[in-house]
């Protein structure tokens, strides 16, 4: 037994880290936050070099064709640096149009926006209907619209198509994560290019990328409440020789360390297309939106009143953390999920 | 036990709700916005001309003049609570410093400060922590050294609350270098357009400057502002402590935030279903009812001590931990209900409540931080309220 990333998975991720290190540095994030497109595209450009567009898809269709752990590695780096990308769209896009769109999306020709928030949650009367081969209605909080070319959308029947984003009217809403863009995405009887049904797997993942995008923010919440602790003095030492404050920092990590080994497990599952993989994911999604938001308000705490301001930017993280929480269903929605994936639910 | 009032009291409570029912009108909106708005001023006076505000202060100061009733300060603040009408004004000087001052002021200073400030018209900010004094307020090194009959201040306050609008600060300095630490400080208040003053503010998480960082380059302030006595600026700044950790935890406002979200949780539906239908979002919101059901039953014990001339003991103690805690996990469900919506943040079609629950998720941590961090008020609890040791010190710096 060996339970631990292969060389290629260790080397992925730190190839990554340094682009991102590089060219998500918080700088550039907060420029991209208030809207700055000329510093957004040199981030995206770096992460499109990098070739994030073609990792899902296998490699008879010109991709990379790595799997879920790969994906889960990518989206985690990508959290840690708050950083915007179209690669959660891109990654749930290939798996969930494997053989439709594949040379499209790995030669970045397609580029992917994900409007699947009502295949959890229908609120303010969304819904899109598939109605004598044309989709009508509305979908809410859709991601990564900006620049798409092709929008992957939910029917309230549980088919998922393939629009041309120039079928869609587009719509700005504005969450407390300014790191990424949500749209409303209108379509009256636009037409499918293509149409699946997908299996669990694939919400599975778009779920598991979500709690691994979460695990990266946290890890870097952690590590900058570690950081502050050492240096922030208070009654002539520091913080973190207050048992309150190393306690706080240890509870972070005792949680953190064990929900990143989940994701692995889940992860690899997917991967090796275990029974459980669906169901594993999903209790991913749920228990890093639980951990998630414990750390963010934990880490927020031990920074004290530094943690509230804009200063050291850590809100960037809460609130992608809050924002991740909520996406793509809740806990409560992903917890049942996992009950009736297992044949709890009878 | 005895939970009903007296009939005295009853009446009192009828003639509250009446002159509230009667003059809603005059109430300002949301639309009223700012700190010295005509609309805001206006409504405060009427208050304390009818005894909804600034209660016991005395008439010569500006005040209603009432004896302290403490069963009458609570059947006022309830019925703010039941008719939805905009409460007295609060703040730093009204909540805090008028207090303070009504303890330990001289007369020409109660005479100066009180009326004005009461009546919304003089701003106050709280000049306490510092970059390098948080927690450790004591350590704080804003220096004040003697000019006659005047003190030249240098040094810098961060995280100050409303300074970009107060008239006035009332600030801790240190006035003797060679005293222990929490013997060398004085407690002295002075204009904010004084020479030598420059604010900036701080952007929050919330997307706001909420607060300031104050520069003081050789400020030049009259001794006269000194409140108490020279470097006995601690003891001054505790009374003012006590009185800012009880507006933090109040359970009548925790109880108001609980209604807007039932209200939120009848009305709201997710995939056709109404959310207060879901059992678990709605066992969630039972819990917290309890909680809120206790601090308020906790507050009514807190009154009782106070009637009695008793201390509230742990009662009293633990009011800003719970209560600041409590008000962030009623954002947090509030959030978690409205699910996608929920992180909505601006202006838009879908967003709920202006954006409230998301401000308050935010602002609501902040408090847990402010006025005494959650982990101190805990070392408070233990220390003061369980009579446990304090932690060993580490050798003198
Ligand atoms: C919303 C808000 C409004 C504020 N308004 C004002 C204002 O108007 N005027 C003003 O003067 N100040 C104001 N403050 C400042 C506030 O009082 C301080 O932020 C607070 O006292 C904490 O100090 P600090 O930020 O320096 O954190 P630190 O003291 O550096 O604390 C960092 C961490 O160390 C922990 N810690 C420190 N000492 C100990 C210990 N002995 N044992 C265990 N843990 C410890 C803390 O709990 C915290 O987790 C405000 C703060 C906020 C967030």
């Amino acid at each position: 037994m060996e339970f631990a990333l292969s060389e290629d998975q260790r080397m992925l991720q730190d190839s990554l880290k340094g682009v991102l290190n590089e060219t998500a540095s918080l700088d550039r994030i907060r420029k991209i936050a208030v809207g700055d497109a000329g510093e957004a595209a040199i981030l995206d450009g770096a992460l499109t070099e990098f070739g994030l567009a073609a990792l899902m898809v296998p490699e008879a269709a010109g991709g990379l064709g790595l799997g879920a752990l790969d994906a889960c590695l990518v989206q985690e780096a990508l959290g840690y640096n708050v950083a915007p990308s179209r690669f959660l769209a891109t990654a749930v896009a290939a798996k969930a149009l494997a053989g439709k769109a594949d040379l499209l999306i790995a030669s970045g020709e397609a580029k992917f926006a994900l409007a699947l928030t009502e295949v959890s949650s229908r609120r303010d009367g969304a819904g899109v209907e598939l109605k004598g081969g044309k989709l009508s209605g509305k979908s809410l909080l859709a991601q990564s619209v900006d620049g798409a070319t092709h929008i992957l959308v939910a029917d309230t029947a549980g088919a998922w198509h393939s629009v041309s984003a120039m079928d869609a009217g587009v719509t700005v809403m504005q969450t407390i994560d300014r790191t990424r863009t949500f749209h409303e995405v209108t379509l009256d009887g636009a037409e499918p290019l293509a149409s699946v049904t997908p299996a669990a797997e694939v919400l599975a993942l778009a779920r598991l990328l979500v709690a691994a995008d979460t695990l990266g923010a946290a890890q870097a919440m952690i590590d900058k409440a570690v950081a502050y602790a050492k240096e922030r003095q208070q009654f002539g030492r520091v913080i973190g020789s207050f048992q309150a404050v190393k306690h706080m920092c240890a509870e972070m990590a005792a949680k953190l360390e064990p929900a990143r080994a989940l994701i692995w497990h889940a992860a690899h599952a997917l991967d090796i297309a275990d029974e459980e993989g669906p169901m594993m994911a999903n209790l991913a999604k749920a228990h890093l939106a639980e951990v998630g938001t414990f750390v963010a308000r934990t880490a927020t705490e031990v920074h004290g009143g530094m943690g509230f301001t804009d200063l050291v930017g850590l809100h960037y993280w809460y609130k992608r953390i809050g924002v991740n929480r909520q996406l793509l269903g809740s806990p409560e929605q992903a917890r049942q999920a996992a009950a009736e994936l297992q044949g709890l639910v009878v | 036990m005895k939970l009903t009032l007296d009939p005295q009291y009853e009446a009192f409570r009828a003639e509250v709700s009446q002159t509230l029912a009667k003059n809603a009108h005059l109430a300002p909106t949301a639309d009223d916005k700012g700190y010295k708005n005509p609309k805001r001023l206006a409504w405060q006076k009427f208050l304390i001309e009818n005894g909804l505000a600034a209660r016991t202060i005395p008439k010569e100061y500006g005040g209603y003049g009432a004896e302290p009733d403490i069963l009458k300060a609570r059947i006022i603040a309830e019925e703010f609570a039941r008719s939805g009408l905009p409460g007295p004004m609060a703040g730093q000087g009204i909540s805090m410093f008028v207090p303070t001052l009504l303890e330990l002021g001289t007369e020409a200073q109660k005479q100066a400060y009180i009326r004005p400030t009461i009546h919304g018209e003089m701003i106050w900010c709280q000049g306490y922590s510092e970059p390098g004094a948080g927690s450790d307020l004591a350590a704080l090194r804003t220096s004040a050294v003697e000019d006659g009959d005047h003190y030249i201040i240098n040094g810098s306050k961060i995280w100050t609350s409303t300074a970009k609008q107060a008239d006035m600060i009332f600030c801790l300095v240190r006035t003797d270098p060679n005293a222990k630490k929490h013997e060398g400080i004085t407690y002295i208040t002075f204009p904010m357009s004084t020479p030598g003053i420059e604010v900036r503010p701080l952007v929050d998480m919330t997307g706001t400057a909420n607060f300031n960082e104050v520069f003081f380059t050789d400020v030049r302030v009259p001794k006269s502002g000194v409140i108490f006595a020279p470097n006995k600026g601690w003891q001054v700044a505790n009374a003012t402590l006590t009185h800012e950790r009880g507006m933090l935890g109040d359970p009548n406002a925790t109880k108001a935030r609980l209604l807007e979200l039932i209200a939120l949780m009848k009305t709201e539906t997710v995939n056709g279903e109404r959310l207060i239908d879901n059992p678990m979002l709605r066992d969630r919101l039972m819990k917290l009812q309890a909680e809120v059901y206790a601090m308020q039953a906790n507050g009514l014990r807190i009154t009782t001590s106070r009637l009695q001339g008793q201390p509230a003991g742990l009662a009293g103690l633990v009011v800003k931990l719970q209560g600041c805690d409590l008000n962030h996990e009623i954002a947090r469900l509030a959030i978690d209900a409205l699910g996608e919506l929920g992180i909505l943040y601006e202006e838009g079609e879908h967003l709920r409540s202006g954006g409230t629950w998301q401000w308050r998720y935010m602002y609501d941590l902040g408090l847990i931080i402010g006025g005494g961090t959650a982990q101190i008020q805990k070392n408070i609890i233990a220390e003061r309220g369980l009579d446990m040791p304090r932690e060993p010190k580490l050798a003198k710096a």
